[in-house]
């Protein structure tokens, strides 16, 4: 097997994984069905979007959570919005973690806040470190010059 | 034939990267703004639309009140509301704030031809 085809194998094995182990959902498809060669970067520039934002609403969230006197209407602001990116992109287990994260927001319940914070930033490093390999697959089979296989 | 121009309401970046995105790969020419206020000030500058994609839940002012204001401003072009919410009760007042038609996010390209078909119906 030449060294495309290796690597072209080794990307879709990988990206089939990610499916099956619930990192990601159909809604990923679609995402990656709107890069065509006039937006040749899409998903990339999109996901990268969705870090730039997660990392953002995430550090709010600590720091609101750290506080003494909780504003739970802004903990619950800031959860919906990282809902929302993480299920435009197919980020299932992050979107998961956020509507039990919003549950615990309703019954102002302070630890279940706080636990639910640490499962949503671990889900996001998860899935972030898991996008980023994606990503260096199709460049590395891009510079053996070859072609991302279609989904 | 005239092409339908759209307008997105929606406070979140990737949503807006996405809907944008869906509009343009379906042919249709789509300005984003970020909120209800820019949604009803963009109207009140002149330009019209065939089809709004309204989220509800945004600041300044949410897809409820831009819906009603629109609707009270006379706009009668088709407002699709798009949103996360998931209660019947939340639906429902989103609703009878004036849409046309309500989609659950996240937005994919068979429920934006859903809405376009009923576009199409309707003129």
């Amino acid at each position: 097997m030449d060294t495309v085809t290796q690597l072209q194998r080794q990307l879709v094995d990988y990206t089939n994984s990610l499916f099956l182990e619930g990192f990601l959902n159909e809604q990923f498809n679609q995402l990656q069905q709107l890069q065509d060669e006039s937006n040749p970067d899409f998903v990339v520039e999109v996901v990268s979007l969705f870090f730039q934002d997660s990392e953002r609403l995430l550090n709010e969230l600590a720091k609101i959570l750290e506080q003494k006197n909780i504003d739970f209407k802004k903990v619950d602001a800031h959860v919906h919005q990282l809902k929302g990116s993480s299920s435009s992109i197919g980020a299932q287990r992050v979107q998961r973690v956020c509507i039990a994260f919003r549950n615990s927001c309703e019954e102002k319940n302070i630890e279940g806040c706080q636990k639910c914070l640490q499962h949503v930033k671990y889900e996001y490093t998860h899935v972030k470190n898991k996008l980023e390999t994606l990503f260096k697959l199709e460049q590395q089979v891009l510079a053996a010059g070859g072609t991302i296989p279609m989904y | 034939m005239n092409k339908i121009r759209a307008l997105v309401v929606d406070d979140n970046m990737v949503n807006q990267t996405m809907h944008h995105r869906l509009l343009e790969n379906l042919g249709i020419e789509n300005q984003v703004v970020k909120n209800g206020k820019e949604a009803v000030d963009v109207h009140y500058s002149g330009k019209y639309f065939d089809l709004i994609l309204m989220d509800m839940d945004m600041p300044i002012m949410n897809g409820i009140e831009a819906t009603k204001t629109l609707r009270a401003m006379g706009i009668r072009c088709m407002i699709a509301g798009v949103s996360t919410r998931s209660l019947d009760q939340e639906k429902q007042e989103f609703i009878e704030a004036g849409l046309d038609d309500y989609q659950e996010k996240p937005l994919t390209k068979a429920k934006l031809v859903s809405i376009l078909h009923k576009i199409n119906h309707t003129t």
